[in-house]
């Protein structure tokens, strides 16, 4: 008896362990190693030096770094939901049944998710050129003046846009899946009662859509929060707009890379990883309040 | 010579693309460590014929063709040629390996304006002691200045060069009777002439990125930024010299006579193909990246000097060209220091180099090469173009120097002076905030900023 419980107890962690060890390694032990750095100041005159915190009352006082975390914010505030919204459409309408080809418009709807982000960006980069990019080819044919889709006014909507186009496929599979596992019975039941489809669909698929929805909209945070192939890769094609503090990632990866500020990069990234944390959890908080209310 | 991909080219011309410009001049190595015994005649011929490996970061295409030659002569070294990525993708790796105490190179690829990027931290090797003084006179003057340090000490051997001139259409200047400016009052007259003649061909683009191009104006100026000394440092972006060229070049763009788009974009490669610019001044590797960019422009284009601020005294910049230079941690120093000697300085390497990697030569002897300067490509018209830039290059200023934070310069000056090239707003302004982001980031740096 006595044997078969130690052995149980040590069952428990052995299965663990494999996890634990990774997880140790490669998420807790580089973090623990960040944070260490933040804690010093690598001069090219003077070497390191520790600083205690002065990294991280830099930071917070670095109008760049403010301005690129304003930036994202913006850009989460009108793109998540845009994106949701259109994910929750094409979710509803396949799940409806009433589409024809669903299965061919499911996949084009994905693919765009299968394109790697820098593709992506290379590819709407050449669609947004000002001068042989296609759109303004078409408007100067129409006599129209070209978009200036990568000046300043339109920028964040340019990178809205390519990141609508390549996630809205990604949250409409989840929102899918999540439809999917709703029993059938339900509707059954609902449509006994006299329910039509919109009726259904506000009453019975939206409540159970919840959890997915929310999964979806704290993933979106943090993809937002995290901005940086986009934003990287128009930069070639306009310095001018997009300089190296546009967006916070791409603040402390030219604070690292470009400057060599490797401990000021790190305490930058443990604010840009504060800020994600308080903005999903005021999220969720908020969400959850809306049902219990 | 046209038909080369742009593809090898944009790979080859090793200045181009990655913006940055950087070169050697006042590297500080705190303190001067005192310099080597030399190594001995008995010491080198006992190192060259001990069997020998050593790892040599470069990002040039093909360079296994020189490296076999050293082999040869060398049959005991055995040289293994890493590719770590072109400019600023290898200088982090390098930098992550220096940091990390292993696994960086014996020789490595370094751009001249980045030079002082590793002296500041002491990871070059200073190859004095290994004979390389008396390499001095085959390399033209200006660009031995440039692996040059403060206390003499020599960081690095050049291997090839961007002195700045000016490639122009000749069919569209024919055209609008506009003759090739030789100052920049001519060439601003060329500017507003073409410009009101056919709004759609503006006389040439000043890249709003290209940090590079403008430090290789500056050059030509005769501005002197930067200059560094132990931990002092002069910042002077914004000195008159600056100025002017900061008034000149932000005028036009604001009357919109010139255009600044990126470089080295599909949208600027296109408007190079279509005519949309008349000249584009660049560097002498810009030829034959030209032949192999517009192939339908062909027989169109002509080279020229640069315009000059004062045409009684010509002179140019330099924008690009890169060097070998030898890591401190090598166990090797003899056989690396003799290696980045060899490649770089041998007749046959360096003229090899010249003539299949299309590198503008660093060497006199293969300037004056009439195999090489005597080339006569159909692209531009049957014009000996190298013989245009071999004479430019003897008018290069031969001390101007880089930061030791080269690449920081280098994005501060796009989101400055870049930007307001591209924004139209007033550039000389822009040149004091430039001045004012480097002067932050030196004294955060520990430097002490000398005013200038």
């Amino acid at each position: 008896m006595a044997a078969v419980r130690a052995r149980r107890r040590t069952a428990g962690p052995l299965f663990v362990a494999p996890f634990m060890v990774l997880f140790v390694l490669l998420f807790l032990g580089p973090l623990a190693y960040a944070a260490y750095l933040s804690l010093f100041q690598d001069r090219l005159v003077g070497g390191t030096a520790f600083v205690g915190l002065d990294n991280y009352v830099t930071a917070v006082q670095d109008p760049r770094l403010l301005r690129g975390i304003g930036r994202v914010a913006t850009f989460f505030v009108i793109q998540v939901p845009v994106m949701l919204l259109l994910a929750l459409l094409f979710a509803l309408a396949l799940d409806s049944g009433l589409l024809r080809l669903a299965r061919v418009v499911r996949l084009g709807i994905f693919v765009p998710y299968a394109v790697p982000s820098v593709v992506a960006s290379l590819m709407w980069g050449y669609l947004y050129g000002p001068d042989y990019g296609p759109f303004a080819q078409l408007s100067r044919k129409l006599g129209l003046p070209a978009p200036e889709f990568l000046s300043d006014g339109w920028m964040l909507g340019s990178l809205a846009n390519i990141v609508t186009w390549e996630f809205v496929g990604y949250n409409m599979i989840i929102l899918y899946a999540a439809l999917r596992t709703i029993p059938p019975d339900l509707y059954e039941a609902a449509a006994v009662d006299g329910a039509g489809p919109w009726r259904i669909a506000w009453s019975i698929k939206l409540p159970a859509l919840r959890p997915a929805l929310l999964l979806t909209l704290v993933f979106s945070v943090i993809g937002s929060f995290q901005l940086f192939n986009e934003p990287n890769l128009l930069q070639r094609l306009a310095p001018d707009v997009i300089d190296s503090g546009y967006t916070a990632n791409l603040y402390a990866y030219s604070v690292a890379f470009t400057s060599q500020q490797v401990n000021y990069a790190a305490a930058v990234s443990f604010l840009l990883g504060a800020v994600i944390v308080v903005v999903s959890y005021a999220v969720l908080l908020t969400a959850n309040r809306g049902r219990s209310a | 010579m046209t038909n080369v991909s742009r593809r090898a080219l944009l790979a080859t011309a090793s200045a181009v693309p990655l913006g940055a410009a950087l070169a050697a001049c006042g590297g500080g190595d705190d303190g001067g460590s005192p310099a080597a015994k030399p190594a001995s005649q008995s010491d080198v011929d006992k190192a060259m014929t001990t069997p020998t490996e050593l790892t040599f970061w470069t990002w040039v295409p093909d360079i296994q063709q020189e490296v076999d030659l050293f082999q040869k002569k060398y049959p005991a070294i055995k040289v293994k040629v890493v590719n770590a990525g072109r400019g600023t993708e290898q200088y982090t790796k390098l930098r992550t390996a220096l940091k990390a105490g292993s696994g960086a190179p014996d020789v490595v690829q370094i751009e001249f304006q980045y030079i002082p990027t590793f002296t500041i931290t002491d990871d070059l090797l200073d190859l004095r002691p290994y004979g390389a003084e008396a390499l001095k006179d085959k390399f033209v003057d200006w660009t031995w200045g440039q692996v040059t340090g403060r206390d003499g000490e020599v960081w690095a051997i050049p291997q090839d060069t961007g002195p700045m001139g000016m490639l122009y259409r000749q069919d569209i200047f024919d055209k609008h009777g506009i003759a090739v400016p030789k100052t920049w009052d001519e060439f601003a007259a060329a500017a507003r002439k073409l410009r009101t003649a056919d709004p759609d061909v503006y006389l040439t683009c000043l890249s709003a990125n290209e940090a590079g191009a403008w430090h290789g104006l500056l050059w030509q100026a005769g501005a002197k930024p930067y200059a560094t000394s132990g931990t002092d440092i002069t910042i002077k972006v914004n000195d008159e010299v600056a100025k002017k060229l900061a008034g000149y070049w932000g005028g036009l763009a604001r009357e919109g006579v010139i255009g600044t788009e990126a470089n080295f974009t599909d949208a600027w490669f296109g408007a190079l193909n279509r005519g949309k610019y008349a000249t584009w001044l660049t560097a002498a590797w810009g030829p034959v990246f030209l032949a192999g960019s517009a192939k339908s422009t062909s027989g169109k284009w002509r080279a020229a000097p640069l315009p000059q601020w004062d045409a009684s005294a010509p002179s140019s910049g330099n924008w690009g060209g890169s060097t070998s230079a030898v890591i401190k941690t090598t166990k090797n120093p003899i056989v690396a220091a003799q290696f980045a000697q060899f490649l770089n300085s041998d007749p046959e390497s360096a003229k090899l180099f010249a003539t299949k990697q299309f590198f503008f030569p660093a060497t006199k002897a293969v300037l004056a090469d009439p195999g090489y300067v005597g080339d006569a490509p159909a692209f531009y018209g049957g014009q000996k173009v190298n013989q245009v830039f071999a004479d430019i290059s003897a008018t290069v200023n031969a001390s101007f120097g880089w930061p030791p934070f080269l690449d920081r310069a280098v994005t501060d000056w796009t989101e400055t002076v870049g930007k307001s090239l591209a924004g139209k707003t007033d550039t000389v302004v822009a040149l004091d905030q430039w001045q004012q982001r480097l002067t932050t980031f030196a004294k955060s740096q520990g430097f002490t900023v000398q005013a200038s």
